[in-house]
Order: structure tokens, then sequence, then C-alpha cells
């Protein structure tokens, strides 16, 4: 669900767990992409780094997609 | 704890600055003096004589030994006293403390840390500084405002055009959406801004010759704690994207780097330098370059010194509020935050 994401510019950091956070065109949006492939959306750059942070400590326990957890920013989207 | 990162690398000066004089420079709290030794090895010491604590930078340097000049207490580059006046035999514990240093791209790194630590291959690159390819300007200036202060600054371009207009800024930068990428383990922050079709600030029409509008990309790479490059290109609308091997000839490439160095808690070295790969041998353009960009730091610095007495003066808990343009800078504070509980955890 993110076509609508503006992905540019081309990627640059080129390391395996490249966290990344971008800005959703004509909004005020952002979204944040974990090195996972799951992504989130919030209006909140520290809300959204707190869960981009905290997100791959779910990697271990099982692949992406598990509920989210109590203290995750407003998800304007979920992906 | 110092509001420092320890166990890292610092830039302590530039190469050029270090010759057979003694120089003294404060960095991260720690006094040092620097002097180059006739065959060329650059040597940091204490600043401090073992016997009175007189400054050693305040000394004499013969045949690449420092003499102190208050009572004579002479060390060598290793900073072992050789010789203490009065009397043969020279006390065990008579040495001032030596300094890892490493002299790479013009630039020369001073780990401050635990020596055994030291790791030479995780300081952070800048080869167009001293490329043949480029010509850089530099300049230093002193900061005195905590050294956050000046991360936040650089890691925001926003600012560029409410504080720099006339120079660097246009409405454009702060128009254009930002792309922030962090890698933790690698320990770099990538904040890109990518512009199609912006007004072109006197900056680089001035030294490129460019009249039009342009295509300016603004990528920042920031090595915390030290080392802040800023990536910029500019070229005229119309000019094709650099091609899949990274070649880019029709555009003007300008290599802008901070080191971003702790003097004390409450000031900073602000080493900035300004690399081009256009105009080399142009006396006209580096000093115009030299000049602007001593500007625009200026600006930052006034701006920051004022700033520093807010911060130090307000309540324990002030809240700032963070907004979007703020996403990369919270990135860098996350990761020196790290990089503090890293560092101090081995020494305690
Ligand atoms: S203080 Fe240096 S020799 Fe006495
Ligand atoms: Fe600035």
């Amino acid at each position: 669900m993110t076509a609508d994401v503006d992905l540019t510019p081309a990627r640059m950091l080129r390391g395996e767990h490249v966290f990344r956070v971008v800005s959703k065109l004509n909004t005020d949006i952002l979204v944040g992409y974990c090195w996972c492939g799951e992504a989130q959306e919030s209006e909140d750059p520290i809300a959204l780094w707190t869960w981009l942070l905290e997100h791959p400590d779910g990697h271990s326990s099982g692949r992406g997609g598990e509920s989210p957890s109590a203290g995750r920013p407003q998800v304007l989207e979920p992906a | 704890m110092s509001s420092w990162p320890r166990n890292q690398w610092y830039v302590a000066a530039y190469s050029a600055e270090v010759t057979e004089e003694l120089m003294a420079r404060t960095i991260c709290g720690e006094p040092m003096v620097f002097y180059r030794t006739s065959d060329g090895e650059v040597v940091a010491l204490a600043d401090r004589c073992v016997h009175r604590r007189f400054p050693l930078s305040k000394s004499h340097l013969v045949d690449d030994n420092v003499i102190c000049g208050y009572h004579g207490f002479t060390y060598d580059r290793t900073g072992t006293c050789l010789a203490a006046p009065g009397q043969k035999r020279i006390p065990r514990t008579a040495r001032v403390p030596a300094f890892h240093l490493l002299e790479q791209d013009s630039l020369v790194w001073v780990w401050i840390g635990e020596t055994d630590r030291a790791d030479e291959s995780t300081v952070p690159r800048a080869p167009w500084l001293d490329s043949p390819d480029y010509t850089t300007v530099r300049g230093l200036e002193p900061l005195k405002a905590r050294y956050g202060l000046l991360v936040d600054n650089l890691m925001d371009l926003s600012h560029e055009t409410y504080l720099h207009g006339g120079y660097i800024g246009t409405p454009e930068v702060a128009e254009t959406p930002i792309t922030t990428e962090v890698d933790d383990e690698a320990q770099v922050i990538y904040v890109s801004r990518h512009m199609d079709d912006a007004a072109c600030p006197p900056f680089y029409a001035t030294s490129t010759g460019i009249e039009g509008r342009i295509t300016r990309w603004q990528d920042i790479e920031y090595h915390p704690p030290c080392l802040y490059l800023l990536h910029s290109r500019v070229a005229p609308v119309g000019t094709p994207d650099p091609a899949e091997d990274g070649r880019d000839e029709p555009a003007f490439h300008v290599e802008v780097v901070y080191a971003i160095t702790p003097e004390t808690e409450h000031s900073t070295h602000d080493f900035w330098m300004v690399a081009r790969d256009f105009a080399l041998e142009d006396q006209g353009v580096s000093d115009f370059l030299a000049e602007s960009n001593r500007t625009v730091v200026l600006q930052d610095v006034e701006a920051l010194d004022v700033l520093e007495v807010v911060v130090e003066g307000e309540k324990e808990n002030y809240q700032e509020l963070s907004i979007n343009i703020d996403t990369g800078g919270l990135a860098a504070r996350r990761i020196i935050a790290r990089q503090l509980t890293k560092g101090e955890a081995v020494t305690a």
C-alpha cells in the first residue's frame, strides 16, 4: 500500500539494515520503512523513530505482521 | 559522564596547522599540545607538565623534544621524560600522556578514549579534501555552544532559507521534502533533499557561472560524532541524472565538510571545508567560496552562541517541539546517545 508514496530520491545507504523515512508528497505525513519491509505512517517524527527502532525486536520472534504493541504511534495507514 | 561520546575519533586539527611549533588546543575537555617532528610525525601530548603543571604549549621544542618552559623537564614524542633539572634520576612516574593520532585526508584525528581500543579503520573518509581533482578552501571558527547544537543545525538545512537567505538559502530548500536513512550498524545517517527546479543561490551562481534555474541536490552523510559531509550537486535544469557508474560530468559538485569537535562542555571547534570539482585553478572562485562559506558559518555561530545561553538558562525539563524537518537531527541524537552509553560502559 505504498504506491502513493514518493520514494525519490533513490536509496543511498547500502547496508542490510537501513531504516528509511520519507515525506509523503504534498502531505505532512512521514512514512517510515523498517529494513524488514514493514512500514508505518505518522505525523510525528519522534513517534515514528520510536516505532522503527523498537520494531526489529519483533524480528526474532516471528516474521513481520504481528499486531501492534502498546505505545506505538498513531498509525494512519497500516502497511 | 561527559556529554560527548568517548572511545571515538575526533578531528583535532588540519594537517597544515601542525608544524614544528608547539600548538595548544583543547579537544573534548583535554588540553593538548600538538607539534610535528622533523621526520613529519604529528604528536599530541597532554598540555600539562607533570612537575608543576606548566603548559607544555608555552615551552620549547628542541630536537623533537619538548623542554618545559618553567623548570626544564624534557619529554620525547611519547611523553616519556628524558631529563629533569638538577638531578640524574628521573622519577618513574614522570611522563605525560600521549594521544593516539591518525593523519588522513588532510585532517589530524585524535582518539578520545582507551588507547587499546583505537581502531584506525573506523575513521570516516573524506578523500576529496586532498585529492588533485578537487580544490578545497577551509577555516575553523570557535563556537561558544555545545557541540549538540551544531549537530542539530547541520542536520536540518531548512534553516538555510531563513538564516542564510541571500547566500545558500532559497525558498525551495525549506519546501522540498526530505528522505532520511539510518544504518545503525555502520553508524551513518543520510539526509537527502533533491530539488528538481530551484533558484540558484549566489553561492553557486557566482562560483559555477550557471545563470538559470538549477537541479539542486543536498545529500548529507553524517558519521557521528564528528564527521559531516554534505554532497552538493548543482546542474542547470534539464541536465541528465548521474550515470549508473556514478559519472556525472555535466554537473558541478561541491563537497562541504564539517568536523564537529567538542572543545569543552560549552564550546566547540567548528571546522569547515568546501571542496569543488570545477574551476580548480581559479583563485577568484576559491576566494569567493571561502568568503561566502565563512559568512554562512558565522551566521550559524552567531545564532548558536545565543542559543547556548538560552539552553544553559532553561529549566530542567523544557519540552522542545519536533516536526518533520527534524527527522534527521533526531536520528543523529539517538545514535550519539547510544555512542555515549557504549563509550562509557567499557570505561566504567
Ligand atoms: S612545571 Fe615543568 S618543569 Fe616544573
Ligand atoms: Fe547554517
